[in-house]
């Protein structure tokens, strides 16, 4: 079982990675990661009618790929941990009912990548099936018209703004011996430093990004510099910035360790997406696309997966309420480490 | 974390890079003022054709909106306000755009509840409130005796 330390859980189990599976669009093919994704889809429609259809299909192709680059079957899959941006989980629920395993839909907004391999890795690790999957996904267009304006309305967007990545990434881990694993975890607090501005995230998450690192470090004793890599994601430009100096006021240096998936994902200044990517695909695309790879080929031992969300409602921001951020975080090490 | 919020309120200013407006109220001013031109340029072209003054008003006023929705099922007009910021958004065409682009958006939930019903999500605040500065000016006008 599991040792609790502080607030951070370290795994005895090890869960380890069995497979995964990135997929993406057009302009993650564009992004300097797009070497690393399993498909890459020419047109954002994917050839759907809509953009929720879209969605679900990136959904639906990021498990597939992991299903079979792990020779997984359904059955074997005790359980899906699945989330997404839209109202009522749509993309995770239509994107996987075909699937076929036991399901639970979670909502931690861009957060949710680390959230569902939180709770798969402490399914396995609580012995409660053999093997389980965490999936996430975002679509620019779908996001667009859930919360900001109509993709053909013309309008500048702010400096401040990310823009949602049109991807997915599936990982399935088992109880299996050999592999990356998942070494600890750390669940997210909700922080709230009053920021109303819904086009800038970044500075609504990195206090929350902040308390979880803090708290990492304190519980397991660690430092920043015995991590290769300390992905948040996706605070952006502006969150990161912040991040590092919230860390900085409190005593912590990430040390040239710290990158963001936001920051990672795309050429900022080339492909004019302001201060990043975001979304529940950014972090799932580029954990699967770029840190799990490697952390395979050895070129990353020990990782910090810190993705962060702005649980923001649309509705309770126009009543003028501020935007908490969450963070949760997931240790990952390469085998043998 | 040792951080009130007030103190991060004032991290958070100088974190965000503010919008370029030295790019961006020239560009607007450029693109706005193209867009009047042409207004201007085919108001004298229906008045040319023989036109009455308000007649020649009217028309240009449809050409331009009809211009605007077709940039905009185009996806071009984005590109150009991209560019041209407030210079698209506050002639008559940005106006067409806000009308057109819900609608095409929500055409997927059905003409009724979709495109029917969301299509003035953007413009129609501007109709409400410019309907209701109209009465009230109106009513201003009547109780000074401008009429």
């Amino acid at each position: 079982m599991a040792v609790r330390k502080g607030s951070t859980l370290v795994l005895e189990t090890t869960p380890r990675v069995i497979s995964y599976g990135a997929v993406g669009s057009k302009k993650e093919s564009e992004g300097p990661l797009a070497a690393g994704f399993d498909q890459l889809f020419p047109d954002s429609t994917l050839g759907e009618e809509t953009w929720e259809k879209a969605e679900c299909r990136l959904q639906k192709e990021a498990i597939r790929i992991a299903m079979e680059k792990g020779k997984v079957e359904p059955e074997q899959l005790h359980c899906l941990f699945a989330g997404d941006l839209l109202n009522q989980c749509t993309s995770s629920i239509y994107g996987l009912r075909e699937v076929g395993a036991p399901f639970v839909g979670l909502y931690g907004a861009c957060s949710t990548m680390a959230e569902s391999l939180v709770m798969a890795s402490l399914f396995l690790e609580g012995g409660f099936g053999e093997k389980a999957a965490a999936i996430t996904s975002s679509h620019f267009c779908s996001a667009e018209r859930q919360f900001r304006f109509p993709l053909e309305y013309g309008g500048q967007r702010t400096p401040t703004s990310q823009w949602t990545v049109t991807g997915s990434g599936a990982v399935i881990l088992g109880k299996e011996i050999r592999g990356v694993k998942v070494c600890g975890v750390t669940i997210g607090r909700i922080r709230d430093m009053g920021v109303t501005d819904a086009n800038n995230m970044g500075a609504a998450m990195a206090p929350a990004a902040a308390d979880t690192l803090e708290r990492f470090f304190g519980d397991t004793g660690r430092k920043p510099a015995e991590f290769d890599l300390i992905a948040t994601g996706d605070l952006g430009k502006v969150g990161s910035d912040l991040l590092l100096e919230v860390l900085e006021k409190d005593g912590w240096s990430l040390s040239g360790r710290h990158n963001d998936c936001g920051l990672m994902i795309y050429d900022r200044e080339r492909q004019q997406v302001e201060a990043g990517g975001s979304g529940c695909g950014c972090s799932a695309s580029v954990l699967c696309a770029h840190i799990l790879p490697a952390l395979e080929r050895g070129e990353l031992k020990n990782v910090l997966f810190v993705a962060t969300g702005a649980l923001m409602s649309t509705t309770v921001v126009q009543q003028g309420e501020s935007i908490p951020g969450i963070a949760h975080l997931v240790w990952l090490a390469a085998d043998p480490a | 974390m040792s951080l009130t919020p007030k103190d991060y309120d004032r991290m958070t200013k100088e974190a965000s890079p503010g919008t370029k407006s030295w790019r961006n109220i020239p560009l607007a001013f450029l693109i706005g003022g193209l867009i009047c031109t042409l207004g201007q340029g085919l108001t004298q072209w229906y008045l040319s054709m023989g036109m009455a003054k308000d007649e020649a008003a009217a028309w240009t006023s449809v050409t331009l909106v009809g211009l605007s929705a077709l940039l905009t099922g185009l996806r071009v007009y984005d590109n150009i306000a991209k560019f041209g910021g407030a210079g698209t958004l506050v002639p008559i065409t940005g106006f067409a755009n806000a009308v057109v682009s819900p609608a095409i958006e929500f055409k997927s939930e059905g003409l009724v509840l979709g495109l029917g019903a969301k299509m003035f999500i953007i413009a129609g605040p501007v109709i409400v409130y410019g309907i209701t500065a109209a009465a009230v000016y109106g009513l201003i006008l009547f109780v000074m005796g401008g009429y």
